[in-house]
């Protein structure tokens, strides 16, 4: 069975967002930009799929520009076979990313897709949803327990109130939560052969995806700054202050 | 325990304008004499110029020898300086000097020196060179013989008492023919060197400065982008060698520090709380109207100069950069300096790898090289300048004046430095300053700061400040000197706490912004810094 993980380039997690002062995005001029947190560890799971034997190819896929080559070779550095990258200098949305995903998923055949089950920086948590409903899929969402069997997986969600055992007929697919695995650290040698493994690059109108933005972005801005607190003195003026002036009773 | 090993012909320790100008003149040479040279450049910080940190106004010399087209290429050097002014502040007054020639900064340009670096990075894979972020080397290693064989990275995922963890990956060898360390100042590795070697007999003692700089983005109003400013005196008394930068950068930003020379006696002066006070003089504090901190940090420098220029060789290795000590002081620059040094380094080493093929030999010829060049002569000229502000600011402007303007630099004397970490008077003999507390707009606390270094660690990993007698902090640090780390590190990672009623040194790891000044002030030289996990430390965008 081959597996396809998407990897997306985001603002490291370390650095401290602010937006541009215009108010038109983030600022990301020199910022670091790493691998987000929960591809890498879909990567990992992918991984210890390949580890045990269930799995005999891991391709890692990036939507994005050219500098997403380097997250595409740090997933290879940890262990993924080969890459492709659908370069594009333009935005492209979850559903854009979902529609180039299917296309990829259509010419590799696939019987699994990793994904992080959201990106750090825009909080979607779409394109593995989108991409299941454009495959007609089974999908294993928020996942922090995969084992792959003959032609089913078994993935235990993390929901509200625990979590959730489900069975999923194979192909699938599946977005990695937090507690799914703990990635690995990357080895120097590795890093070395990473830069000598394949990695393909396409563009949106290669595969034939119109990836046209369907959102709009209308502003970006701090939040609020919190205000301070006061001292009550007594639990009537609390309450007073809790219906008039907070209006939460 | 056997660790996995990788061979080059040269391995460079440190990612920073030294370290990346050898590699990148090694393989010039290589690709112009068609041979093969294969060059490494090792990172602690999680990519380059994550962990950079400088002013800067940067003179463009050593690049262009370096990349002649560095202009065509597209090297980010964008913001000639404009407009030079040289201050002296009372409390309330502000009054122009002449700039000192070595500060005049016609020709000169006002960079992000981590934006530089990242670009002399782009140059280097360009040519061959294999860069790895995020990797520190922890250890030198050595040959039999007793000349250096490369170093080793450092563990990942080891737990706080040092056990395997379940993630555990064992640092990597690498060995090289020759090994360079452009650690920077106060390198960790590199103070390792100078004892195993005894690179400092018969030189002055390394004497520092701290930088603490923080990066703003002003009203359109306010920017006058190519204005240089810098000044002397307030906040900081006579006897303390201090002074501040302040740089209009492009797109809106401007670039504000204050460099206190570790040297201080007062063991209750604060170099970041100085620097916040600096912000508020009626000749500051304007530019600021309206603005907002982008970015903090502070990283400690080699202010020694000629007299502290350690032996730069030993056998399979030697010395670049400001490990080496080549900051120029009076013209506070060193990135020119650091990259001149590494590009003569490289010219040596390829000297000596073409006609020496066999391992552990040492690069003679390296300080003979750079004796015939512009660097040495530039920094023999200013030598006893910082060393005079040993008698206080006006005694050392009046001489530095007699040095620069009558003598050229040429005084038949050298002045000598004290070691900074001797200079500390007891508490009880100085008066505790009261520094003003931070309004939130202007100034700020330290955690605020330290927020906006984007610095990390790993929390499950070893502390990576080590103390050689943990009895010392309270024993002598606290009862004599007032817990002076408290204070002078700009990171807030020493802090003093009561723990069941007697207390405590507690060491915030994961705070620290890789400044070393610990390791250079600490009164008995008990804190050792050692390199953490690789990739920990600051995050700096374009300090």
């Amino acid at each position: 069975m081959k597996i396809l993980v998407a990897v997306k380039r985001a603002i490291d997690y370390n650095v401290k967002a602010r937006p541009k002062s215009d108010g038109t995005g983030v600022e990301l001029a020199n910022v670091k930009m790493s691998m987000n947190p929960f591809d890498e560890i879909a990567v990992e799971e992918a991984i210890r799929l390949q580890e045990a034997g269930k799995v005999e190819e891991i391709i890692a896929v990036s939507v994005g520009p050219a500098q997403c080559q380097e997250t595409l070779r740090t997933a290879m550095a940890m262990g993924a076979d080969r890459g492709i990258l659908v370069q594009t200098e333009t935005e492209i949305q979850p559903l854009g990313v979902a529609k180039l995903l299917k296309a990829l998923v259509d010419k590799e055949q696939p019987g699994l897709v990793i994904l992080g089950k959201q990106a750090i920086d825009d909080d979607s948590n779409q394109t593995g949803q989108m991409l299941a409903g454009l495959l007609g899929w089974a999908q294993g969402t928020f996942a922090a327990k995969v084992e792959v069997g003959v032609d089913t997986v078994d993935v235990k969600r993390e929901v509200d109130g625990g979590l959730q055992a489900l069975t999923l007929k194979l192909p699938a697919v599946i977005t990695a939560d937090l507690r799914l695995n703990e990635p690995r650290y990357v080895k120097l040698p590795n890093i070395m052969k990473a830069k000598k493994k394949p990695l393909d690059i396409v563009t949106p109108a290669d595969l034939g995806v119109d990836v046209a933005p369907r959102l709009k972005l209308v502003k970006v801005s701090e939040p609020a700054a919190r205000a301070g607190g006061v001292k009550v003195a007594d639990v009537n003026e609390l309450v007073a202050k809790l219906r008039n002036e907070a209006k939460v009773i | 325990m056997e660790r996995e090993a990788m061979e080059f012909d040269v391995v460079v320790i440190g990612g920073g304008p030294a370290g990346l100008a050898t590699a990148i003149r090694l393989r010039q040479l290589a690709l112009e004499h068609g041979t093969g040279l294969s060059v490494c450049v090792l990172e602690k910080g999680s990519e380059i110029g994550a962990h950079i940190l400088s002013g800067a106004v940067m003179e463009p010399r050593a690049l262009a020898e370096l990349f002649p087209d560095w202009q065509e290429l597209g090297a980010p050097l964008k913001t000639p300086v404009t407009d030079d002014r040289f201050l002296f502040l009372t409390r309330q007054r502000a009054f122009r000097l002449p700039t000192p020639p070595p500060m005049q900064n016609h020709g000169n340009y006002i960079v992000s020196l981590g934006n530089v670096c990242r670009w002399l990075a782009q140059q280097a894979e360009g040519l061959g060179v294999d860069i790895y972020p995020g990797f520190a080397a922890a250890e030198v290693l050595y040959h039999a013989d007793g000349s250096v064989k490369g170093v080793a990275t450092g563990d990942m995922g080891r737990t706080k008492t040092g056990e395997e963890g379940p993630n555990f990956a064992p640092g990597m060898e690498l060995h090289a023919k020759q090994t360079i360390f452009a650690e920077g100042c106060r390198g960790s590795l590199t103070k390792t060197l100078f004892e195993r070697f005894k690179l400092r007999a018969g030189v002055d003692t390394q004497v520092y400065g701290l930088g603490v700089k923080e990066l703003w983005e002003v009203t359109p109003q306010q920017h006058h982008a190519g204005s240089v400013t810098h000044t002397i005196g307030w906040p900081v008394d006579q006897a303390t060698y201090g002074g501040s930068f302040l740089y209009h950068l492009e797109d809106n930003l401007v670039s504000i520090g204050y460099v206190l020379g570790l040297g201080y006696a007062n063991p209750y002066l604060s170099p970041f709380d100085e620097m916040q006070r600096f912000k508020t003089h009626p000749a500051i504090r304007e530019t600021f109207a309206g603005a907002r901190r982008v970015a903090y940090g502070a990283r400690a420098i080699s202010a020694g100069g000629f007299q502290s220029i350690p032996k730069l060789t030993f056998p399979g290795g030697l010395l670049i950069g400001d490990a080496a000590g080549f900051l120029n002081l009076p013209k506070i620059k060193g990135s020119h300096t650091a990259m001149k040094s590494g590009m003569v380094a490289a010219e040596s080493l390829f000297e000596l790898l073409r006609s020496e093929s066999e391992i552990g030999k040492e690069a003679v010829d390296y300080p003979q090289r750079l004796q015939n060049s512009w660097l040495w002569d530039e920094l023999y000229r200013v030598r006893n300048i910082k060393p005079a502000f040993h008698w206080g600011l006006w005694p050392a402007m009046a001489y530095s004046a007699i040095d620069t303007f009558v003598l050229r630099g040429k005084a038949p004397w050298t002045l000598h430095h004290t070691p900074d970490h001797t200079s500390l008077k007891p508490a009880a003999q100085c008066t505790p300053i009261d520094y003003p507390k931070p309004d939130g707009v202007l100034t700020f606390d330290k955690l605020s700061s330290v927020f906006l270094s984007n610095t990390n660690h790993e929390e499950e990993q070893p502390c990576h400040l080590t103390l050689k007698d943990a009895g010392v902090p309270t024993r002598l640090n606290l009862a004599v000197y007032a817990g002076p780390e408290q204070r002078y590190c700009p990171a807030g990672v020493y802090e003093f706490v009561e723990e069941a009623g007697t207390p405590q040194l507690r060491i915030n790891a994961q705070n620290c912004v890789h400044c070393k000044t610990c390791d250079i002030k600490d009164p008995s030289q008990n804190i050792n810094w050692v390199t953490p996990e690789g990739g920990g430390g600051p995050n700096y965008p374009n300090m």
